[in-house]
């Protein structure tokens, strides 16, 4: 247990760290790059409780995917011209105020599911939870996600899917003018038509030069 | 005292596995380059020792006394992190291939997440290394590069799906005893070509090697690389091959399992047959480099969103079916 504990102890400290320091570095890549470590820290605290398969499934779909989109957006930004820029500016001091009833709004929020679960501890439902050693994880996972919350599952598949749509339909638009290439037209050009044999050819005179 | 044995005895563990991978390595260089030479009628490297075997060593010699120059505007530490990190990941996912029977190191319930987990990870070793350069090339080709890794990356993941309908449990071990009536290539042999394709552009092998085009963008993220740094990702880059090359025998082609449960093939270990596997889907992977022209990269991306998901979408809903008709499905 000695071991369980020193591995608990350094990951969770890795994780508050850089959680931290995602708010307090001035890079933003930067930033993205701690987030990241926080998501790996946490992952593996998941698979020290034994909770591999969402361990693993944090580590693919957070990190593997989530993360990277997020570090394409923050490269594309231009973080010289932006530094320091937030509270200066005008224009951008009005989202501080909602900014800060959102951080009130989470941290109330902690302290009722915190503090509700250190004082009354029912308040989790703890029925569902299979853990016998017997059924792998991903096994009790799968005949409680897919029996007694099926439509739940199903429905916020759905909603991602909608918005998925949604964000392909805001952005997609149709340019006029842009030279594509058909691949149909590309694979089923005949010999007849991409060349031709010239006869008579008159000298110097080249052929089709005009057009 | 028993801890520090036990630490002793994994650490032998890892080493009689990582030494043999990194030394692989260094000879899966030698064959690409051999059948490369032999496609278009050369000799390829066969001066340093016999048959030219030593020449990855020479050229590895040669990096490590290489100076390593670091960029004067780049981001330091994360410039030098990249090639770590690629080789890292490279390497720790061998941790949970199955070379036998109880022939693995770690035989853990989640082992082809665990892989999936770690190549979709790779990707950062990319994107740290070109942006960390502050130059446009190596920028441009990691951009590239991990918007190709995480479309193939959806693929791929779908195919694994496929295999586990079949199987039933995310271990190695039990993918692998899975197959000891029929290889999972029989059933799903469209699935094996689309993974083989996939696996090329995740590891940015030709012909979807666009994020180093040499044409466009020098060489991509490696451009600012020198010395034993651009040698780390070359390394990182071929375990990362050799780790498809056993993702690929162990889903579709038995893993250890020997072709024909008959009597002169059953004296033969698995670990042989697994290698014979490997070596098989590499020197397809080296073919495929020699032979085919690099795709553009409209097509690379229209080829893994609209040809490839697609089809394995449709092979899953096939397969699914077809074991829920005839009563197969998996029991835990």
């Amino acid at each position: 247990m000695i071991a369980h504990t020193i591995f608990f102890y350094i990951f969770s400290i890795i994780a508050i760290i850089s959680a931290i320091m995602v708010t307090a570095s001035k890079n933003t890549v930067h930033s993205v790059f701690f987030l990241i470590l926080d998501f790996i820290s946490i992952s593996c605290l998941f698979i020290m409780i034994g909770a591999e398969f969402l361990g693993m499934i944090m580590l693919i779909v957070y990190v593997g995917a989530v993360a990277v989109l997020f570090l394409f957006v923050v490269m594309m930004l231009n973080v010289a011209q932006q530094k320091n820029q937030w509270f200066i500016s005008k224009s951008s001091s009005n989202h501080i105020p909602i900014g800060l009833v959102i951080s009130a709004l989470i941290f109330f929020e902690l302290i009722i599911v915190i503090g509700g679960w250190k004082y009354k501890p029912d308040l989790v439902q703890k029925e569902n939870l299979y853990s016998s050693s017997e059924i792998t994880n991903t096994h009790s996972l799968g005949q409680v996600l897919y029996t007694d919350y099926i439509h739940i599952f199903q429905i916020s598949g759905m909603i991602l899917l909608i918005a998925m749509i949604g964000a392909i339909v805001l952005t997609f638009r149709q340019r006029e003018g842009v030279k594509t290439q058909s691949y149909i037209k590309q694979i089923s050009r005949e010999r007849s038509e991409g060349v031709e044999v010239l006869n008579n050819v008159a000298f110097r005179k080249g052929v089709k030069i005009d057009e | 005292m028993e801890y520090l044995s036990l630490i002793f005895q994994e650490v032998y563990k890892i080493l009689f596995l990582l030494v043999p991978v990194l030394v692989s390595v260094a000879m899966i260089v030698w064959l690409d380059r051999r059948v490369w030479a032999f496609v278009q009628k050369r000799q390829g490297p066969n001066v340093v020792g016999p048959f030219g075997l030593l020449q990855s060593l020479a050229d590895a010699l040669k990096y490590i006394f290489k100076e390593i120059i670091i960029p004067a505007s780049s981001n330091k530490i994360i410039f030098i992190l990249a090639p770590i990190i690629t080789m890292t990941l490279a390497l720790i996912a061998w941790a949970v291939i199955p070379f036998g029977e109880n022939q693995v190191l770690a035989n853990i319930n989640v082992g082809i997440l665990y892989i999936f987990a770690v190549s979709s990870l790779g990707v950062y070793g990319i994107i740290m290394g070109g942006w960390a350069s502050n130059s446009k090339y190596p920028f441009l080709g990691s951009i590239r590069s991990a918007a190709q890794m995480v479309s193939y990356e959806v693929s791929i993941g779908i195919i694994i799906i496929n295999v586990l309908l079949c199987v039933g449990s995310l271990n190695l071990n039990d993918i692998v005893k899975a197959q000891q009536n029929m290889w999972f290539i029989i059933p799903l042999f469209p699935m094996f070509v689309i993974f083989f394709i996939s696996a090329l552009a995740e590891t940015n092998r030709p012909p979807f090697d666009l994020p180093e085009a040499e044409a466009e963008l020098v060489a991509g993220y490696q451009t600012e690389y020198s010395g034993m740094m651009y040698a780390m990702f070359w390394l990182g880059e071929y375990a990362n091959i050799l780790l498809m090359c056993a993702l690929g025998s162990i889903l579709f082609l038995g893993g250890w399992l020997s072709p024909i449960e008959l009597y002169p093939f059953n004296l033969i270990p698995g670990a042989v047959w697994l290698i014979f596997k490997i070596l098989f889907l590499f020197i397809l992977f080296a073919l495929v480099k020699a032979i085919v022209p690099r795709y553009r990269y409209d097509q690379l991306m229209r080829l893994g969103w609209k040809i490839f998901l697609p089809m394995s979408l449709t092979y899953v809903i096939l397969t699914a079916s077809y074991l829920f008709y005839f009563n197969l499905l998996p029991t835990i």
